[in-house]
């Protein structure tokens, strides 16, 4: 069990990454909105925290846990405010347009981070603080936020403002018919988003050891979208169960060597033309909770 | 003369000059009238008369270009269709816009939208008044699931329902915005006759039980004769008459306008 933990720590505490920025993406997503700028929001939470780690608050031996948090929020700070400034534009565009402005904006971070002198330009920044001995340690703090985040993420299903975002999902019109102000209802669900992102880039850079250009990329963007599409994009499951599945894949065909990345994307196809819903339904969970109280 | 002279006073909602054009197409043309409080105000005319575009300017889906919008007084012209909800108008739609994938119960709770007020905090962390508000948001969409006969199917998505229930589904989504002008686009499209013939009484009984005004656009005229205390004729966009039931059905432009003219 010790060698399958220090072989797989690296891993495990990855798919718990991945699904959280999964997360990040489903929020938007309760509204019907496919946005694309998860990697952005998650490179700029990153770059807070190695500016901070490296430049700012330099310390020898342990990364003191306290300031990691502090990073974490202020990551997830700095990612609502500018999720609050580029959402307003452009959470007035729909469907695929929004999708080619959000990847547009994750372009432009990727574009200045590469050209900034703090960002450490092409080279990004190196040696960023460790505050865990082992990459599975880092689970002690990133399984409670999975859990906190697929918490909030359950009850807002549930409550007020959920039933408002399902209602512009399901038909924007009819929502703002019935007195729901689209605009503010889309910028908080992709606020809420963003947050999530931006406190996630803050660990990753903990985590990673490095930071540079390569972490907010439009192929990010795209393998977070797959996270969603293929565990369900209807309840909050979807986006946990395809991070940990998708992350998790690779590592499981390792034994095809070469093959394994053809058979990963064939899987996605497939997964994509047989379970167009994804892999959690709700209709399914309801079926499942019935059938635990019969039991 | 009387009935003139109090007009503005009971005249809970005025449409002046509306006009909307498609390019070249003149949808609606310097349509007027004044709805009186707590009346039945029908809105009929031939295929293509430019009704629905009234109705859609009149709750901010389209914005009228040129007119005004009078409500309580108010001119509420360019405001949006959420802020126009929010002011107690609320509507349905011809070609019924229910949230399909969600149960009826669910709908009539998102109707309830603009009576709440628990923000994100408050909702997932269950506190404040979120929880009491929740459960007077079932309790009240119970009741109205209740008063339009689908109580027992209130766990269905909405787009399992026969036409005539998802009618009367998006006629209690409507309630629960507890409006002060209930607009109905066609409510009467796909009911059966017996459904028809209920319809009359079901929106007599909720214009009293909620103190309402209620506008509607429909295409069955016995139902439209017998249910409005006054109708506006629309034909290609023009106001033709105005009136009373009677007064209207003898009008020789209506009569012209339905089965043509003598030429």
């Amino acid at each position: 069990m010790d060698i399958f933990f220090s072989t797989y720590g690296f891993l495990i505490v990855q798919m718990m990454l991945q699904a959280l920025l999964g997360l990040s993406l489903y929020f938007p997503m309760m509204a019907g909105q496919l946005s694309l700028a998860s990697p952005g929001f998650y490179a700029l939470g990153g770059y807070i925290a190695a500016v901070i780690s490296t430049k700012v608050f330099v310390t020898q031996g342990q990364y003191p846990i306290p300031m990691l948090l502090l990073e974490i929020v202020l990551g997830a700070l700095a990612s609502g405010v500018l999720a609050l400034v580029v959402g307003i534009p452009a959470l007035r565009l729909r469907g695929i347009y929004l999708a080619l402005a959000t990847i547009a904006f994750v372009e432009i971070l990727r574009v200045v981070s590469l050209n900034l002198d703090i960002t450490g330009g092409a080279v990004g920044i190196f040696g960023i603080p460790q505050p865990f001995t082992n990459s599975l340690s880092y689970a002690y703090l990133v399984l409670p936020l999975l859990v906190l985040v697929a918490w909030f993420a359950s009850r807002l299903e549930r409550s007020r403002v959920g039933r408002a975002l399902t209602a512009i999902r399901e038909d924007e019109l009819a929502a703002d018919a019935m007195g729901i102000n689209p605009t503010y209802y889309k910028v908080l669900a992709f606020v809420i988003g963003a947050m999530v992102a931006g406190g996630i880039g803050a660990i990753s850079a903990h985590f990673l050891n490095t930071w540079n250009a390569r972490q907010g990329t439009f192929d990010a963007a795209i393998n977070i979208l797959a996270y969603v599409l293929i565990g369900g994009s209807r309840t909050f499951w979807g986006a946990i169960v395809g991070g940990f599945a998708l992350t998790a894949l690779p590592e499981i065909l390792r034994p095809l060597g070469d093959l394994r990345l053809i058979v990963n994307g064939l899987l996605l196809v497939i997964g994509a033309i047989y379970l167009p819903q994804g892999l959690i339904r709700p209709a399914w969970l309801a079926g499942l909770a019935r059938l635990k109280r019969k039991s | 003369m009387n009935t003139i002279l109090e007009l503005p006073k009971n005249t809970i909602l005025e449409v002046e000059n509306f006009t909307r054009r498609f390019g070249g197409l003149v949808a609606v043309n310097e349509v007027c009238f004044a709805v009186q409080h707590n009346e039945i105000f029908g809105l009929i005319g031939p295929n293509g008369a430019g009704k629905t575009t009234t109705f859609n300017m009149m709750t901010g889906l389209t914005p009228p270009s040129s007119g005004k919008l009078m409500y309580l007084g108010k001119d509420i012209t360019n405001l949006k269709p959420y802020q126009i909800a929010q002011l107690g108008m609320a509507r349905t739609f011809q070609n019924i816009r229910l949230f399909g994938n969600l149960t009826a119960l669910e709908n009539v709770k998102i109707g309830q939208h603009i009576h709440s007020s628990s923000g994100v905090f408050n909702g997932v962390f269950g506190i404040g008044k979120s929880k009491a508000e929740e459960k007077q948001i079932l309790e009240k969409a119970k009741q109205l699931l209740e008063l339009v006969g689908l109580h027992d199917r209130a766990q269905v998505e909405a787009r399992n329902f026969s036409y005539g229930d998802q009618r009367r589904l998006e006629i209690a989504r409507a309630l629960a915005l507890e409006p002060k002008v209930l607009l109905l686009d066609e409510p009467a499209a796909g009911m059966n006759p017996n459904e028809k013939a209920a319809l009359s009484d079901f929106i007599r009984a909720v214009r009293e039980k909620f103190k309402l005004t209620v506008v509607l656009i429909e295409h069955h005229v016995p139902l439209v004769m017998g249910l409005c205390d006054r109708i506006a004729v629309l034909n290609f966009g023009q106001r033709i008459a105005l009136g009373t039931p009677a007064e209207v059905a003898n009008d020789p432009a209506v009569i012209e306008a339905y089965l043509g003219g003598d030429d």
